[in-house]
């Protein structure tokens, strides 16, 4: 019982960190620039795709890891420099449409290229099983994921809270006119920001290629669930998305572990049946509604 | 800024565009393409409903990404309805708009304490919920959804044929309408417009901001309820697919297309999108990269919705 | 002379009360974009190489194939399903891959007198209480592969099974189906949020409950994501996995790769199969598209071949629907699955095989066929059919 809990706790930090790769480029994107990013989910998807492209091509994971997160940076500075440059002065009526536009087209754009099916992707031989740890047994993969989110959370703090760019970036999401007022290139800064974003979105997609189904449509479902977590947090701060992530990976993986057994424990087996299901799958956001309510900025508010 | 509504000289318009409208049925019978009445019934449904959404967004300064959930719950609610004995749209559809009206009440009441794009995510978090809880719902067939038996009657009237429903949505959509104008200029309307404008201040000035903003968002979920019922009627079916968030991004586009806030704005939008779609699945299977680089388009060269392109501003 | 009398008597016959169409229109309606894509893309083009394999025609009357995407959306699925019946008058209608659709597309079909020949959709209400004269299914019953992984699984002495569906009524259909021939402990019933990325606190449960065998239904991706992440677990080594055909199908392999090996499941149709028709199908699908065919693609074709058979039985005459209805019955095509018939509900009446993955002689994953679960299996809703 105790080593369940033990696995099931691993679950969720594995979980919450797989989200937090998502939600720490998109919290700064959104947060500094004031740019709702739909397509977020989009690069994630691309991200993965050419990971596993590059991996096939390569026969080398790794390689086709770095191939994979290289390209989606590139493909993410020509986005900002042909588009999202010029969202960012416009309302987030437009940013939607225009993403939502951008959602449309790199499906299909993927679709055309690599095909309806879903592409194959690999973890390395030696991680592909699972490992004995504290008298059970865990995937080796899932390990190495949470190796790589600890190492990405604890490189963003240094980046953020020691550095200098991460003090402007941190300025830029408090009070973005002042910044500019400072002398500090905003316009570089941003694009910076934004590529950064796009290739922790690859390295999130590729890392999750494995035990993810990478095809089309995959951005949509994580995109979500990411919005949810930097909402959570609050939007701008990497310290929220980091919180908001491990808290929704727990608490969903708790939800789906538990409720089910708790409600047939406390109703009849009938309506414990149809109730635990659902309401694991809604629990994500009653929890955010709830946080909401008593905390309209979320847990972390980056902007006074 | 107010709520634009036509200049003087588009009414003229709009008069001959519903007469052309009321012709509509007989001249497509008349060539043999009585297809296209259950087409333009169909556009005419998503003018109302993003015109609802235009009501919230336009009108009342809310960002809702959830609208799908209240044209979902308007056509489970018909179905319901339906399948428990209530076949007369007379009862029918205000029971869909109470519904729709009373989901919206609630989700409006807990949302509306949050800002920006915290409002934009929790509108969008209450939608999935409803549509998990839809497709989790076993006596409401889950994600085959409720069929209806078959179409309502009017009154006296049966809604069977397609003129018929064509006639019956195009006289919802022309009461919504003529409501809206009504509602721009009435008391209601000039608060509702004056908290976008400057909420602090018409907080300050006594009035009760979060009340009228919630019977906005209210009545926007009410006429969605009335959209969804329509589409129940037209398809013979209420679906969790209504209530998917990439429909509440769909109505959002069609309101942003038109032109947000314009009187017009939801029906442009709405006729422009669906003709496109319509037009495009014929020419090539990779047709969504076509309507991404059009909406693009529309972004960057007129950013302010293809209404604002004709439409003169009131103010 | 008496021989050109007749053909000239014949003509004028013909001529004079339902004379045959000189075109045959067909609407296929599939999912062609989104993640769904892939199995409504494997019906058209299975469908398309009949038509290459048939010159063109259907019934030896030059056909036309209209094809359209759904968008898994079923509002827009019965638009264009008017479109084609309102103005195009197509003569059959084909493609749709989800149930739901199907039942939405439906009655405008069966109100219009257009026959529906379903290339994979077989919801049980038109198996049951709303079965329907225009309303053929041929490739299985929803509950039929469940069935046949029950039968497997209770053959093979497995004592302890867990159950993997998502929530939502078609997964406890499933689960249903399963049990109807499977009689042994279900150790746990895990109900899964639809288009759930990430199992494992669903496999943890798993390991705890030490299931011999474990049977699931998880459509499209969420496969892909649960078989990669069971066999990541490790729990491959003490526990079965057994699964219907669709979810360790050729695009599926193609995602996960060769972890899947071992893998049990059902199917009607499996790519070696040894019947002329067949290794025709297969060969000719993988010089034209280059990849092996998925079974839908299989029922994309036979779908094909069921139009062609039943014009050409009633010389063109598509008009006289109570014709029409008796030769699609009949059944004179041969399919690529072998043999079988259609039961009164219009659902096929056929076996089922257990297929495993493995290597085959090119080195190539892929399912190999291993034995016959169940011969000439009908399903569980004929009863409650009414044919008029």
């Amino acid at each position: 019982m105790i080593q369940l809990v033990l696995e099931q706790a691993l679950n969720g930090l594995q979980f919450g960190l797989m989200l937090f790769l998502l939600a720490a480029g998109l919290t700064l994107v959104f947060g500094i620039m004031d740019c709702i990013n739909l397509a977020h989910g989009s690069l994630y998807m691309v991200g993965a795709y050419f990971v596993a492209a590059a991996a096939q091509a390569a026969d080398s994971f790794w390689i086709g890891l770095g191939a994979g997160v290289a390209g989606a940076a590139v493909l993410g500075l020509l986005l900002e420099l042909s588009l999202f440059r010029q969202l960012y002065k416009r309302d987030h009526l437009s940013q939607v449409l225009a993403t939502f536009a951008l959602i449309l087209i790199a499906n299909e754009a993927v679709r055309w290229i690599w095909g309806p099916a879903a592409l194959m992707l690999n973890p390395p031989e030696a991680l592909s099983g699972p490992v004995e740890i504290g008298g059970f047994f865990y995937p080796a993969y899932r390990l190495v994921i949470i190796a790589f989110g600890l190492a990405v959370a604890g490189l963003l703090y240094l980046l953020v809270a020691k550095s200098r760019v991460g003090m402007w970036v941190r300025a830029g999401a408090s009070n973005r006119e002042m910044t500019e007022a400072l002398g500090i290139n905003v316009q570089g800064l941003f694009t910076a920001v934004f590529v950064f974003g796009a290739a922790l979105c690859a390295l999130a997609g590729g890392l999750l290629g494995p035990l993810l189904a990478v095809q089309v449509g995959m951005g949509e479902s994580v995109l979500i669930l990411a919005f949810v977590v930097i909402i959570i947090g609050g939007i701008g701060s990497i310290r929220g998305a980091l919180v908001g992530s491990l808290i929704v990976g727990t608490v969903d993986t708790l939800g789906r572990a538990l409720l089910p057994t708790l409600l047939r424990a406390l109703l009849p087996a009938d309506a414990a049946a149809t109730l635990g299901p659902a309401l694991a799958s809604i629990l994500i956001y009653l929890l955010m509604a709830g946080i909401l309510f008593f905390k309209p900025q979320g847990l972390f508010p980056a902007r006074a | 800024m107010a709520f634009y509504r036509p200049a003087t000289y588009q009414k003229p318009v709009v008069l001959a565009l519903l007469l052309a409208l009321l012709a509509l049925p007989p001249a497509l019978t008349a060539f043999g393409q009585e297809f296209y009445i259950g087409f333009a019934t169909r556009v005419l449904i998503f003018a109302l409903a993003a015109s609802s959404l235009n009501l919230v967004l336009g009108f009342g300064g809310m960002f809702s990404l959830g609208h799908a959930a209240f044209f979902g719950a308007g056509a489970y609610a018909a179905a319901i309805c339906m399948s428990s004995g209530i076949a007369d749209a007379l009862l029918a559809f205000p029971l869909a708009m109470a519904a729709a009206g009373l989901l919206a009440l609630v989700v409006g009441a807990i949302s509306l304490r949050t800002r920006g794009v915290y409002f934009i995510m929790i509108t969008l978090a209450f939608a999935q919920m409803a549509y998990y809880l839809f497709v989790s719902a076993r006596s409401w067939g889950g994600d085959d959804g409720l069929p209806l038996a078959s179409r309502m009657m009017l009154g006296g009237f049966s809604l069977t044929s397609d003129s018929a429903l064509f006639y019956a949505t195009l006289g919802c959509l022309a009461l919504v309408m003529v409501f809206f104008g009504r509602l721009a200029d009435a008391r209601f309307g000039r608060v509702i417009q004056a908290i976008r404008e400057n909420e602090t201040r018409m907080e300050a000035l006594g009035y009760p901001v979060f009340r009228y903003r919630l019977i906005c968002f209210a009545l926007g979920g009410a006429l969605a309820g009335l959209a969804g019922a329509l589409l129940a009627n037209l398809t013979g079916l209420a679906s969790p697919n209504l209530l998917q968030w990439t429909q509440s991004g769909t109505l959002l586009v069609m309101v942003i297309i038109g032109g947000v806030g314009y009187l017009y704005g939801g029906v442009v939008g709405a006729v422009i999108l669906l003709m496109l779609e319509e037009s495009l699945v014929g020419v090539t299977e990779h047709w969504h990269i076509a309507l991404g680089l059009l909406l693009l388009g529309v972004v960057l060269f007129a950013p302010k919705g293809v209404a604002a392109l004709f439409g003169k501003r009131h103010d | 002379m008496s021989l050109r009398l007749t053909a000239l008597a014949a003509a004028l016959m013909l001529a004079g009360s339902a004379h045959a169409a000189d075109q045959i229109k067909v609407g296929l309606v599939s999912t062609l974009s989104g993640p769904g894509a892939g199995l409504g893309v494997d019906i058209r083009d299975g469908f398309n190489l009949a038509m290459k394999h048939l010159n063109g025609k259907l019934g030896n009357l030059p056909a036309e194939v209209l094809i359209a995407d759904d968008q898994q959306n079923p509002d827009i699925a019965k638009q264009t399903a008017d479109k084609f019946l309102k103005k195009d008058k197509v003569d059959f209608m084909t493609g749709i891959v989800f149930s739901n659709i199907m039942l939405a597309v439906g009655p405008a079909v069966f109100q219009n007198q257009t026959f529906y020949i379903s290339a994979n959709a077989g919801p049980s209400q038109y198996a049951g209480e709303q079965c329907n004269p225009f309303f053929f299914n041929v490739a299985w019953q929803n509950d039929n592969l469940h069935e046949a992984v029950g039968k497997i699984v209770q053959d093979k002495g497995y004592k302890n099974v867990v159950i993997v569906t998502p929530n939502y009524p078609g997964g406890k259909d499933a689960v249903s189906g399963f049990k109807r021939y499977y009689k042994g402990k279900v150790a746990d019933e895990i109900y899964t949020k639809l288009g759930q990325l990430d199992y494992a606190a669903e496999l943890a449960q798993i390991r705890a409950t030490k299931p011999d065998a474990l049977f699931f239904f998880l459509p499209g991706g969420m496969g892909i994501n649960f078989v990669k992440q069971f066999v990541a677990a490790g729990l491959s080594r003490d526990t079965q996995l057994f699964a219907p055909g669709f979810s360790a199908d050729e695009d599926v392999i193609k995602a996960v790769g060769s972890s899947m090996m071992g893998m049990f499941n059902s199917s009607h149709w499996a790519h070696d199969m040894d019947n002329a028709e067949n290794k025709r199908f297969v060969a000719d699908f993988q010089k034209e598209y280059g990849r092996l065919p998925s079974l839908y693609a299989s029922q994309g074709y036979d779908a094909a071949l069921m139009m062609d058979a039943a014009v050409r039985d009633v010389k063109g005459k598509v008009e006289d629907k109570a014709a029409l209805q008796k030769a699609l019955e009949a059944k004179r095509f041969k399919s690529v699955r072998g043999d079988f018939k259609f039961n009164t509900n219009h659902y096929p009446v056929q076996n089922y095989y257990l297929r495993a993955i493995g290597k085959d002689a090119q080195g190539r994953v892929t399912n190999k066929t291993m034995g016959t679960i169940f011969t000439n299996h009908a399903d569980a809703y004929v009863a409650s059919c009414k044919m008029k």
